[in-house]
């Protein structure tokens, strides 16, 4: 099954994943902070994921694989 | 199975734009298109000055820097000496719409077989929010505090006039502002760049992109501010496609 993988370090938290992704299921963390000092997107029911790659499409920092 | 996976056409140096601004989207928009046409190596891109004076970073082309507005011009001069190569121009609106507005126009004119990306997002965002010629009225930019008014003049609209121009070959609007619109972009992006290497001509891609920075927004409320209000003023569309006009003749 084709699932939607963040890299945590690399995201800026800008948050168009979230509102890309039609199953709901993306969130910016709460309590993460990365390298960069944002608080990066998380995946939070990663067997809801259905692969569409739509968070991929909008992330602009191209941090987001689908496989 | 890959469904989706960084092109090989970028770099792995991080971007330095702010959070959720779509100048990386289009990157890889255009990235992804060069790469699909199996052109890379023989692909020449031209950066700009503005926030993507760094685009040379980026892309894993053969790259120059043009002085301030001029790469078109620049652009002119490399493809009449690699006729083979893909020259392409990633500018912005400080760059393309005013300061090189000179050398876009004529190498629209000229009909000069290069493509040109436009990032419009109505703002100057490298030196802090300062009032483009692409600001929409009423839009708040450092140097019109109160909103853009006639006493500032009016937005110019660039692919409506290169529209007009005989030796533009194509021109068309497209925006980032949603997941359908950006593929609609990389459909357009494509279609600039096959124009060139089938030796057809000027070709411009225009992209509404946000800042959310300047705009003192947050990204979802900038996306929401394009689609609501940038595209009132500059509708998405194509403006000119000669490919269109000798089909119905």
């Amino acid at each position: 099954m084709t699932k939607a993988k963040i890299d945590g370090e690399a995201c800026k938290g800008c948050g168009l994943c979230v509102g890309a992704c039609p199953k709901k299921i993306i969130s910016l963390s709460k309590s993460k902070i990365n390298r960069q000092g944002y608080f990066p997107a998380e995946i939070t029911d990663i067997e809801a994921c259905i692969g569409c790659a739509l968070c991929a499409v909008m992330c602009p920092d191209v941090c987001i694989e689908v496989e | 199975m890959a469904v989706f996976h960084k092109t090989k056409d970028l770099t792995s140096k991080p971007f330095h734009y702010c959070p959720g601004c779509t100048h990386g989207i289009v990157h890889r928009l255009v990235a992804e298109a060069i790469e699909e046409f199996g052109v890379s190596e023989k692909t020449i891109g031209i950066a700009p000055v503005g926030c993507s004076v760094f685009a040379y970073d980026y892309f894993n082309f053969d790259m120059a820097e043009a002085a301030h507005g001029r790469a078109p011009a620049m652009a002119t001069g490399i493809k009449r000496v690699h006729p083979d190569c893909l020259v392409f121009c990633y500018q912005g609106d400080g760059d393309l719409a005013s300061i090189g507005t000179a050398e876009t126009v004529h190498a629209a004119c000229r009909g000069e077989n290069i493509t040109i990306i436009f990032i419009n997002n109505g703002i100057y965002g490298m030196t802090g929010g300062q009032m483009a010629p692409t600001t929409i009225m009423g839009q708040k930019a450092t140097t019109c505090p109160n909103g853009r008014s006639g006493i500032n003049g009016y937005p110019i609209k660039i692919c409506e006039m290169l529209a007009t121009q005989e030796g533009t070959y194509y021109a068309e609007r497209v925006s980032t502002h949603n997941v359908k619109q950006v593929l609609n972009a990389k459909r357009a992006i494509k279609k600039a760049l096959k124009n060139q290497i089938d030796k057809k001509g000027f070709s411009i891609v225009e992209v509404l992109t946000n800042c959310p920075t300047n705009w003192h927004m947050s990204p979802q409320d900038s996306l929401k501010y394009i689609e609501e209000k940038v595209i009132l003023y500059y509708p998405l569309g194509i403006f000119k496609d000669k490919d269109a006009e000798v089909k119905n003749a």
